[in-house]
């Protein structure tokens, strides 16, 4: 019998050792919002980290309030009964560091000018994100996970975690994932970059000081980007042709039901994500590519891994199709790696990895009982 | 642990083939029964291919290393020479490319183990000289409905391997688990082939 985690709390932590990113930059102190469920054990052992995605943060699975309308972004992976088992494991969600819901961000008052960070916040790589993580685990005494378990941008982290700390990695889960972005991708990325930074409300970034959002360019860029998490088919099925008002209105206000819903979902978007995260995270994927430090080999990359790996992906995924995910089995299988591979048919495209799919539910639920057994 | 006797008689005989501590890819491994029993008794290191996502999860239920794939296309995720057996249980006699898949799998592998429903066993000859296809116990299907779509006889298989420039290093024939050693042939149902290539 599966269940909600029920009513959490997030929590904030501060680090004060200063943290010298990728870029060079030194953040000399910093905070992130945490989430957990379940308890760790004695041992320690039984920690598993989830990695959010582009606009992802802390909170997972339940609600923070009973009156809340959804629960956390995973809430039908994560609780009692689910594939990742509170009853078994202490699950940990985290605001990466450049995010906007809690963590130290661009819009968080940097301390030495008393002002928001705005566009004087550096640039973010996803070992940088690691780092911070590994801090966290650090401060909870855990020293291995029983899994790292990310999606999209998620997945990367996971990957990025196996290489860089590979002792401290049990399993890794990467879904719906790539090893690198393709120029596609970064078009995508950069479309939605430039909606931002174009939106007269924007000021370079320093939007903050003159009160103003730059929404427009946020809710295009997320439109943009919801188009691509989508498929044709899954967004035909849904939407079709069908109209608001049953006939053609011949303007240019919604009419198409598929309008609306972008809209809408855009708008939503605009008001709770800040254009600055927005332009960090879509840098951070750009940038990624481990095997860029190994001779552009992945399976080379892949070598410095001890973890074991369960990989997935899912048929009508265009933007981190199945090919991509096929790369980081094969660079795995060529570094002799220990791996699973499982390609879930969905209609759900990009968003099907956090979608209730029973086939992709059962993998991942076979796949961590026995990551539960390992270290009982 | 499934126990050797309770193994599916093509299955027990393929077990049989298989050095211990050896790589061994299983192509087709349906719910990995073969595998989980080599991993266990023979500390083979063994991963299973298959198309269909509830053997994916039937797998990794049992702890084994599986790959979801459409063998048609071939075994693009594997290097040259990385495992000691390449083995395809009953799955050849349903699939469209059979030579592609022969070559892969003495690329991928050293040796290659196949095991087929014989269609040159005397049941399924009398069948077809009263009228009928053949409905047997390794042929379980009608013609309407069946997956089946190239079917071989034990002479056939061989002589397809040395078009190919391959050779029959072991062959053993059964009928209902027993191995058949007279006219294999016409009283054999099921088929395993056990080959290399030729010139090595």
């Amino acid at each position: 019998m599966s269940e909600s985690v029920g009513i959490v709390t997030p929590k904030k932590l501060v680090f004060e050792d200063p943290i010298t990113l990728s870029s060079g930059v030194v953040i000399p102190r910093y905070e992130l919002m945490v989430e957990t469920y379940g308890s760790l054990n004695a041992d320690k052992s039984n920690a598993i980290l989830i990695c959010h995605a582009l606009s992802g943060h802390h909170h997972i699975a339940g609600k923070h309030k009973p009156e809340d309308k959804a629960a956390g972004w995973w809430d039908n992976m994560v609780g009692p009964g689910k594939p990742i088992d509170t009853n078994k494991f202490f699950v940990i969600g985290l605001n990466n560091l450049g995010g906007c819901h809690g963590s130290t961000g661009p819009s968080s008052i940097n301390p030495e000018t008393n002002a928001p960070y705005g566009s004087s916040f550096p640039v973010v790589l996803v070992r940088d994100w690691v780092e911070t993580q590994a801090r966290l685990a650090d401060r909870l005494g855990i020293q291995q996970f029983a899994a790292i378990i990310g999606g999209s941008l998620g997945g990367m982290q996971a990957l990025r975690w196996s290489i860089t700390y590979p002792e401290r990695v049990r399993h890794a889960l990467v879904i719906a994932s790539a090893p690198k972005l393709t120029a596609q991708n970064i078009a995508f990325n950069d479309v939605a970059r430039q909606a931002i930074i174009t939106d007269p409300e924007f000021h370079g970034g320093d939007f903050y000081q003159h009160g103003v959002v730059p929404r427009r360019g946020l809710r295009l860029a997320r439109m943009l980007g919801h188009i691509t998490y989508l498929s044709d088919d899954g967004m035909g099925e849904k939407f079709g042709r069908m109209l608001r008002s049953g006939e053609y209105k011949y303007g240019f206000d919604v009419e198409f039901e598929i309008e609306s819903y972008l809209r809408y979902q855009g708008d939503k978007f605009s008001t709770m994500f800040d254009a600055n995260t927005y332009l960090l995270m879509t840098k951070a994927l750009d940038y990624f590519d481990p095997a860029r430090h190994y001779g552009g080999s992945l399976a080379e990359a892949m070598r410095q891994a001890q973890a074991k790996f369960l990989v997935v992906s899912f048929t009508s995924d265009w933007r981190f199709a199945p090919s991509r995910s096929r790369e980081i089995v094969k660079a795995l299988l060529d570094a002799d790696r220990t791996v699973s591979y499982a390609e879930i048919t969905s209609q759900h495209g990009h968003d099907a990895f956090l979608m209730e799919d029973a086939p992709y539910m059962a993998v991942m639920r076979a796949y961590l009982n026995n990551v539960a057994k390992e270290i009982a | 642990m499934a126990n050797h006797n309770t193994l599916r008689p093509d299955l027990k005989h393929i077990s049989d083939q298989i050095k211990p501590g050896s790589r061994v890819l299983d192509l087709g491994c349906a719910d990995g029964e073969l595998l989980a029993w080599l991993q266990g008794n023979k500390a083979v290191r063994g991963i299973g291919v298959d198309v269909d996502v509830m053997s994916i999860v039937s797998c990794v239920e049992k702890g084994l290393n599986v790959i979801q794939a459409d063998m048609e296309s071939g075994l693009q995720s594997f290097e040259d020479g990385s495992f000691d057996y390449v083995v395809l249980s009953l799955t050849i006699q349903a699939m469209h490319n059979i030579e592609l898949i022969l070559q892969e799998m003495l690329r991928v592998g050293k040796v290659g183990i196949v095991t087929f429903p014989n269609f040159g066993f005397w049941e399924n000859r009398w069948q077809i000289l009263i009228g009928r296809m053949p409905v047997s116990e390794t042929i379980p299907y009608e013609w309407y409905n069946t997956p089946n779509i190239h079917f071989c006889t034990v002479n056939d298989f061989d002589k397809l391997l040395g078009k190919m420039g391959m050779k029959v290093d072991k062959q053993v024939v059964l009928h209902q688990g027993e191995t058949v050693d007279f006219l294999p042939n016409l009283f054999g149902s099921l088929a395993l082939v056990q080959f290399s290539l030729a010139n090595q």
